[in-house]
């Protein structure tokens, strides 16, 4: 069984892995890392993205070996000194959220869109999240969201 | 009396602060209080069933069924009890005498057919995905590898797949009794005089396409045993309902039977449900005496959850040469898939109320049979009936506009209950409390700028324009809140609509409110903390919500049909209205007044016309303390109530949909969308609103993108989310919404439940907009889902 080094908000992990095993699984199986859960299984729905190595993926697509080396960020290691990120904060002031299920996938791509363009139009959001599926709020409260995180974000960066 | 009248006030009080427009800042209710959830949900510290972790836990995967239908021959686990990690495998017939019937509790007529429902098949499957047997194992991979070994040997039989078909004597039968499961009928008034010589007659059939409800979180099941008591986790919107059927089902005595439904990632009707999945973790960890999880892949949960809608409905409508309605006739083919589950049979009967809408006339009459196919059962999702009938009366109503050649809006205003008719008994004999579909109207026509739309519609038909404009309207209401007690019994319901709350002032001053009501994604905490927090006078922040526990909350019968906050929020008003009642009698003897010397404000006690005053809270602390109670009042300050709605409650509402449809390619987008509702008075408007704009992505999903595809020998097509296509952002629109409110007047709080109503509106405004736009064209209907290739068909 290969043996993996991987370290996952900001804490580093050797396990040995199945070649098999999915990373989305390394996570909440062996990890306890349950924040990021499964929506599916034909990486349609985007529940499951996380930050690997500063880029969004889809957990349950990505092998445990495959982040071998890697760091990885969860939507637990999101907050800093238990003060919730940007995005986070959006989501919850714009009532960006009702089940919570497809939260943790869309607050990561929602940062990583901003990554690529920090000051989307709704257009752009839109498109940009299309790999992540919310069955509650019909993404109007989402969209605004990730506008207002946008906002604040760049606020935080310009401000010294 | 005392707690009615107290209620009263609350309510008044509560009407005066629900106006967005005038804010009052010492109230909670009205607000749009950002969310008490939101922490946790966004920190990734959630307690979804999946995630539960128990010593020496085991993991359960399932077997299915590969056809519609065959005859299991047999079934051979040798193998895979030797493959590694594997503790057991069962086949259906391994626990035939064990695992019972899955339950039916509405029995709708004395004739019904009921087939027995084993959890796991044991001679014969009837939908594709149904369990034949089933792996538990140390880890979730190798229960999945077990399951290639297992070797079923089937023989199959004729799927049946159409329902018409399937009530001819030479199609096959799913069950032995035959595939009509029920015949349901109801007739007000003299439809045939109403028929009779009619100047105007529309006929038409619709089909509602079979829906998969597609909650995010997949269903999972957690179940444990000490070998006397059970737990039993599970994805659940029904923990109350499910205790008492498990244990009906089971065995298992119900005061030791404990069902959990920690935190739930959707359910719209879906989880709403006994499942062959809970029974059989049980039955697992009973026989096992080790903990059992089971977590359902999406493919799984595409086949096997229970889907929604599938109907064929004949709609014929009579009316005047000036467009009023004479009379409503409708036929019903409703697909029951291949068992009856949980509330399959009653969901259309929901429905039979409603194909009447918001419209006045002198006939009905409903004809409903429930038809047995080789499917997955269906039973409810989001609206549950009333989607169906709002579908096929607003579709009909745009059908008789057209042959009329009247402004959709005006052949509604023709038809409907006027302002000043409410209270209004309808022909379908449900009395509408409330409702004013005028200001709804002018609302939604102000803000959608209809007159200009139609004027840009008449120049692109003018023009010639390759992409033509549609307008879509739907005016509806629904029946909701379920449900007084006493009606759902004259229905053949197996159980009450009551809810149930508690009311617990602690030592601390600070307030526990069990509620018998189960959120899945509602905010059902923020929401009964502002009622708390007005009623007692304590703050927002001071109270916690808890539900979802069998051993917390021991009474309760859950979340579905826009229920939660008419009932279960009037439950926890009413525990609140008892406690104050006791705190007024503790103070009372504390501030040596009587009782009705006492003023209450602000979360204290005062005696009128002095200073002396005690909080509720330090009564609070009194009521623990317990050294000086007065005579026959008990220690702590806290009350449990329940609430049985006299009526239903009947939100409602004018949606409009802008469609433009490119007649080249068939691409419908949707332009704007106004959904101006009515759902009384709203406790959280920001909650409010994000219910309707989901309840619009689910409405506008079916009209437009949604289908259950089965092919000619009825395996299902649609089991992933590549082709069981929910919307993603990119497919909808921002939407405008507004709202009116009247007040119901069945409840107290004057609130009416706004889980469904974007849901029910939606899909025929969406649809009308795609046939008006296709209007110059001959086109008078598509059937749903609305595809870009099926509009292309319809114009050629």
């Amino acid at each position: 069984m290969p043996r993996i080094a991987v370290t996952v908000d900001g804490i580093r992990y050797e396990e040995d892995v199945e070649p098999r095993l999915l990373l989305v699984h390394l996570l909440r199986d062996r990890l306890g890392k349950t924040g990021t859960p499964v929506g599916c299984d034909t990486s349609n729905c985007g529940a499951c993205t996380v930050m690997l190595d500063g880029k969004s993926v889809k957990s349950c697509s990505v092998l445990a070996v495959q982040a071998d080396g890697s760091d990885v960020v969860t939507i637990e290691g999101l907050a800093t000194a238990g003060t919730m990120h940007p995005m986070q904060r959006a989501f919850h002031e714009e009532h960006a959220l009702q089940c919570g299920y497809c939260t943790p996938g869309m607050v990561m791509a929602a940062i990583d869109l901003l990554r690529e363009d920090p000051d989307p139009s709704e257009e752009t959001i839109r498109h940009g999240l299309e790999g992540n599926l919310c069955r509650c709020t019909g993404y109007c409260n989402i969209v605004r969201a990730v506008r207002r995180g946008a906002q604040s974000m760049g606020q935080a960066v310009t401000t010294p | 009396m005392t707690e009615e009248l107290d209620a009263g006030v609350v309510a008044q009080q509560i009407a005066e602060s629900g106006q967005l427009s005038e804010p009052d800042s010492t109230r909670e209710v009205g607000k749009a209080r950002r969310r008490k959830e939101d922490a946790r949900l966004l920190a990734g510290r959630t307690t979804w069933t999946d995630n539960i972790q128990l010593p020496g836990l085991l993991h359960v995967a399932f077997k299915r069924s590969p056809m519609a239908h065959a005859r299991i021959v047999g079934v051979d686990v040798s193998a895979a009890r030797d493959m590694p990690g594997v503790v057991a495998v069962f086949s259906g017939q391994d626990v035939a005498d064990e695992q019972g019937s899955l339950p039916c509790a509405w029995p709708v007529t004395e004739d019904i057919v009921i087939p027995d429902h084993p959890p796991m098949a044991v001679r014969e499957v009837r939908y594709p995905g149904e369990a034949v047997a089933c792996v538990v194992a140390t880890d979730r991979y190798l229960a999945a590898d077990a399951l290639d070994a297992i070797d079923v040997d089937y023989e199959p039989l004729p799927p049946v797949l159409d329902m018409a078909e399937a009530l001819t004597e030479a199609s096959p039968k799913v069950h032995e009794s035959g595939n009509r499961a029920f015949t349901w009928t109801f007739a007000q008034g003299d439809i045939d005089a109403a028929f009779r010589d009619a100047p105007v007659l529309i006929d038409r059939t619709y089909v509602q396409q079979r829906l998969i409800p597609t909650a995010m979180e997949p269903r999972a099941v957690a179940a444990t045993t000490d070998g006397e008591s059970f737990t039993l986790w599970s994805s659940t919107q029904i923990p109350h309902v499910l205790r008492v059927m498990l244990a009906l089902t089971t065995g298992i005595p119900e005061h030791r039977l404990r069902v959990v439904a920690p935190d739930v990632g959707g359910g719209f009707g879906s989880k709403l449900q006994v499942t062959a999945e809970e029974v059989l973790c049980l039955l697992l960890t009973r026989r096992l005496g080790k903990p059992v999880k089971w977590t359902e892949s999406r493919s799984e949960g595409n086949l096997t959850v229970h889907h929604g809608r599938d109907q064929v409905q004949h709609i014929a409508l009579a009316a005047e040469a000036d467009g009023r309605v004479r009379g409503v006739k409708v036929e019903l083919l409703a697909d029951m898939g291949a068992y009856l589950m949980l509330v399959t049979p009653g969901v259309p009967l929901l429905g039979a109320f409603m194909f009447n809408g918001i419209y006045k006339m002198d006939a009905y009459s409903f004809d409903c049979t429930g038809v047995f196919t080789t499917k997955m059962p269906t039973d409810a999702y989001r609206g549950a009936g009333r989607p169906e009938a709002t579908y096929a009366i607003e579709r009909v109503m745009d059908e008789l506009a057209a042959e009329l050649n009247l402004d959709p809006i005006e052949v509604r205003r023709r038809n409907w209950i006027r302002h000043e008719e409410f209270p209004y008994t309808t022909i379908a004999g449900l009395t509408y409390d409330s409702g004013n579909y005028e200001a709804a109207t002018e609302k939604a026509l102000s803000l959608f700028g209809y007159d200009k739309l139609r004027a840009e519609q008449s120049d692109r038909r003018d023009r010639g324009d390759p992409v033509q404009l549609g307008i879509g309207v739907s005016t509806y209401t629904e029946m909701c809140g379920l449900a007084p007690s006493r009606v759902l019994g004259s229905l053949s319901y197996g159980a009450g609509g009551w809810e149930h709350g508690s009311v617990r002032m602690l030592p601390t001053g600070k307030v526990e409110v069990v509620t018998g009501t189960s959120p899945h994604g509602q905010g059902h905490e923020t929401a009964w903390s502002q009622i708390v927090a007005d009623s007692l006078g304590v703050p927002f922040d001071d109270i916690a919500v808890v539900h979802g526990d069998t051993a917390i909350s021991h009474k309760g019968m859950d979340t579905y049909g826009s229920r939660s906050l008419v009932v279960g929020g009037m439950a926890v008003l009413r525990a609140c209205e008892k406690v104050k009642e006791k705190a007024r009698r503790l103070a009372a003897h504390t501030l040596e007044c009587s009782p009705d010397d006492l003023e209450f404000s602000q979360g204290a006690f005062k005696v009128k016309g002095t200073e002396s005053s005690k909080t509720i809270q330090e009564l609070a602390l009194a009521a623990f303390a317990a050294h000086d109670l007065p005579e026959g009042v008990e220690p702590r300050l806290d009350a449990d109530a329940t609430f049985d709605p006299e009526n239903f409650s009947f939100p409602h509402g004018t949606h409009l949909c802008a469609i433009e449809v490119d007649t080249e390619t068939g691409m419908a987008r949707i332009r704007k969308y106004v959904a101006v509702d009515d759902v009384g008075h709203v406790i959280n408007p920001l909650i409010v609103e994000g219910q309707v704009h989901g309840g619009l992505a689910q409405g506008i999903a079916q009209a437009l993108y949604e289908e259950a595809v089965h092919d000619a020998e009825g395996n299902l097509l649609t089991t992933t989310m590549a082709d069981y296509l929910i919307p993603t952002a990119a497919d909808l629109p921002d939407f405008v919404t507004d709202r009116t409110e009247s007040p119901a007047t069945s409840n107290p709080l004057g609130v009416k439940g706004v889980g469904e109503a974007g849901t029910i509106a939606s899909t025929p405004a969406v649809v009308n907009a795609v046939v008006d736009a296709l209007r110059p064209h001959g086109v008078h209907d598509i059937q749903m889902p609305c595809t870009p290739e099926r509009i292309w068909r319809a114009i050629r």
